[in-house]
C-alpha cells in the first residue's frame, strides 16, 4: 500500500478539496444580480450580440440557429485573437 | 491460507515484480497518468462551467419575450404589456430595456441595461469591473460616450460592481430609463423585450404556447433553454477539446496494448519459474491482474488529482483558452470544485479496466503452455 499511498492523497485530497467547497461566496452575489436586472447569460464572449447573449439570438440568422454551430467570432475557436486587440489601447 | 492473505502476498510479490524493471514501469505509469490527467482536465472544467452557469442562471426571467420582425429581433411595444397581462397564469410582466454599444477607444461591446426597478439616477452609471479596468474608470469618473445621433453623452461613474460578479457583469452599463432612450433614440412605447413571471411554475410551457397563440409574431425564450443553451455551448466545446486529445488517447492506447500484450522474454521466464514452482495458471493471472491494476488505478489516481490542481487552483492555463475563448473584457472569474459521481466512474471505466484487461490475454497464453518449454 506505501505504493499507491502518494496516489491516493493525491486524489482524496482533490476530492476533500471539492466537497468541502459549498456555495461560492461570489455566486450569492451574482444570482442576486441575475435575479434584480433579469440577466440571461454570462459575460463570456463579449464580442458579438449572438455570442454574447447566445440564448437569446435571432432564430433565423445565419450560424445563429443552434448554439453549436459554426461562430464567425472565434470565440469558441482555437484560434487566438487578432493583435490589434490584444494591445493597450494609445492614449 | 485464507483469502484475504493469499491476494495480500500477491500484491507484495506483484510490487517486487514492478520494482525489478522501475525503468519500463515509470514510464509508463507516466504517459497513463499524463493521458488520464488530460481527460480528465477536460472533463472537470467542462463540468464546472456548465455547473457555475447552471447556478447562477436558475434565477434568470422564467421567460422572455421577443417581438420578431422579418426574421429578427424588432422592439416590443408597451401595448403587448397589457396584452400579456391578461393572460391566464401570467403573474407579472415587466418591459426590459437592454442594447449593446460598442466603444471604439478599446475596441469593446458593452451591454447597456437600464433596469426598472432599480432607481438609478439621471446622468449617472454603474458600470461592470471589466470596462472599469479596460477603460482605467473609478467611482466618480466620466464616461463620455457618442450616442445615437453622434453627440457625446456623460455619465458619471456612480458605482463599479463586483470584481467576484465579472462572470455576470464585466460588459455592463447600468444606466437610468431616460438615459437609455436617449442614448439610443428610443421612443417612450417599445422595450427591447419583455420579461414574464409565471404563476405556476409547472405550467410555463402551457404559458408560453397560449403567447405564442396569441401574439404569433412574438418568440418565447424558456428559463429551461437558457440553461440548456449553455449545457450545449460547452458539451460542443468539450467535444471538441476531446477530438483534439483523441489523438494522443489512441497513441497511448496502442503503447499500452505493445506494452501490455508483448510480454519480454524475462517475463516469460519468470511465469515458467512460477509455474514450475508450484503456482497455478489462475495464481499468475491473479498476479498479473493486480499488476496491470496497481498501475493503471495509481495513474488514474494521479492523473485526477492533478487534473483537479491544473482546473481548479491553476486556472487551467492547458484549457482555458479553448473552454472559455477570449473577449476584450474577459472576466475573472473562479470555478467551484464539484463531484460528479457519473463522471468519476466513466473517467475510471474508461481508464483502469481497459488496460487491466488487456494485460491478461497474452499472460493467460504464457501461463497455458508448459513451463519446460519456457524456461528454454
Amino acid at each position: 500500500m506505501l505504493v499507491l499511498a502518494p496516489a491516493l492523497a493525491v486524489f482524496f485530497g482533490a476530492m476533500a478539496d471539492a466537497l468541502s467547497q459549498g456555495e461560492a461566496a461570489d455566486e450569492a452575489a451574482m444570482r442576486t444580480e441575475v435575479a434584480a436586472w433579469g440577466l440571461t447569460d454570462l459575460a463570456l464572449f463579449t464580442e458579438a450580440r449572438y455570442t454574447r447573449h447566445p440564448t437569446q439570438a435571432d432564430r433565423h440568422a445565419a450560424f445563429q440557429d443552434h448554439p453549436g454551430a459554426l461562430e464567425h467570432f472565434p470565440s469558441g475557436a482555437l484560434m487566438p485573437p487578432p493583435p490589434l486587440l490584444r494591445e493597450p489601447a494609445g492614449p | 491460507m485464507n483469502g484475504f492473505a493469499r491476494q495480500r502476498y500477491l500484491l507484495d510479490f506483484t510490487v517486487a515484480s514492478l520494482m525489478r524493471r522501475p525503468g519500463r514501469n515509470l514510464s509508463l505509469l507516466l504517459v497513463y497518468t499524463l493521458v488520464v490527467f488530460l481527460l480528465a482536465s477536460a472533463m472537470l472544467y467542462s463540468q464546472a462551467i456548465k455547473g457555475k452557469a447552471a447556478a447562477l442562471l436558475r434565477d434568470s426571467p422564467e421567460v422572455v419575450v421577443q417581438r420578431m420582425e422579418a426574421g429578427r429581433h424588432a422592439l416590443m411595444p408597451v401595448s403587448y404589456l397589457e396584452r400579456l397581462g391578461r393572460l391566464r397564469g401570467v403573474a407579472h410582466v415587466e418591459g426590459r430595456l437592454w442594447g449593446y454599444y460598442y466603444d471604439p477607444v478599446v475596441a469593446a461591446n458593452y451591454t447597456v441595461m437600464a433596469p426598472d426597478r432599480d432607481g438609478a439616477l439621471p446622468g449617472q452609471a454603474r458600470i461592470g469591473a471589466g470596462i472599469a479596468r479596460v477603460r482605467g474608470l473609478a467611482p466618480g469618473d466620466v464616461l463620455s460616450l457618442r450616442g445615437y445621433d453622434g453627440r457625446p453623452h456623460a455619465f458619471t461613474v456612480a458605482e463599479v460592481l463586483p470584481a467576484d460578479s465579472e462572470l455576470v457583469s464585466a460588459d455592463l452599463l447600468l444606466i437610468a430609463p431616460a438615459d437609455f432612450r436617449a442614448f439610443f433614440g428610443l421612443p417612450e412605447d417599445v422595450y427591447t423585450d419583455l420579461a414574464l413571471a409565471v404563476t405556476n411554475p409547472a405550467e410555463v410551457r402551457q404559458v408560453a404556447r397560449k403567447l405564442a397563440e396569441r401574439l404569433p409574431d412574438c418568440r418565447p425564450i424558456l428559463r429551461e433553454e437558457v440553461l440548456r443553451t449553455y449545457e450545449s455551448v460547452f458539451d460542443w466545446r468539450e467535444g471538441l477539446l476531446l477530438a483534439v486529445l483523441a489523438g494522443a488517447v489512441c497513441a497511448f492506447l496502442i503503447f499500452a496494448w505493445d506494452k501490455a500484450t508483448g510480454l519480454s522474454a524475462e517475463e516469460r521466464r519468470e511465469i515458467g519459474i512460477l509455474r514450475a514452482i508450484g503456482w497455478e495458471t489462475g495464481d499468475v493471472l491473479r498476479m498479473k491482474l493486480w499488476e496491470g491494476g496497481l498501475i493503471s488505478f495509481t495513474a488514474f489516481c494521479l492523473g485526477y488529482g492533478l487534473a483537479h490542481i491544473h482546473v481548479f487552483h491553476a486556472g487551467a492555463p492547458l484549457f482555458a483558452g479553448v473552454m472559455r475563448g477570449w473577449s476584450v473584457l474577459q472576466p475573472h472569474f473562479a470555478l467551484t470544485p464539484q463531484v460528479d459521481a457519473l463522471q468519476l466512474t466513466t473517467l475510471f471505466l474508461l481508464s483502469v479496466v481497459p488496460y487491466t484487461v488487456v494485460t491478461l490475454v497474452p499472460v493467460w497464453r504464457a501461463a497455458t503452455v508448459d513451463p519446460d518449454s519456457i524456461m528454454r
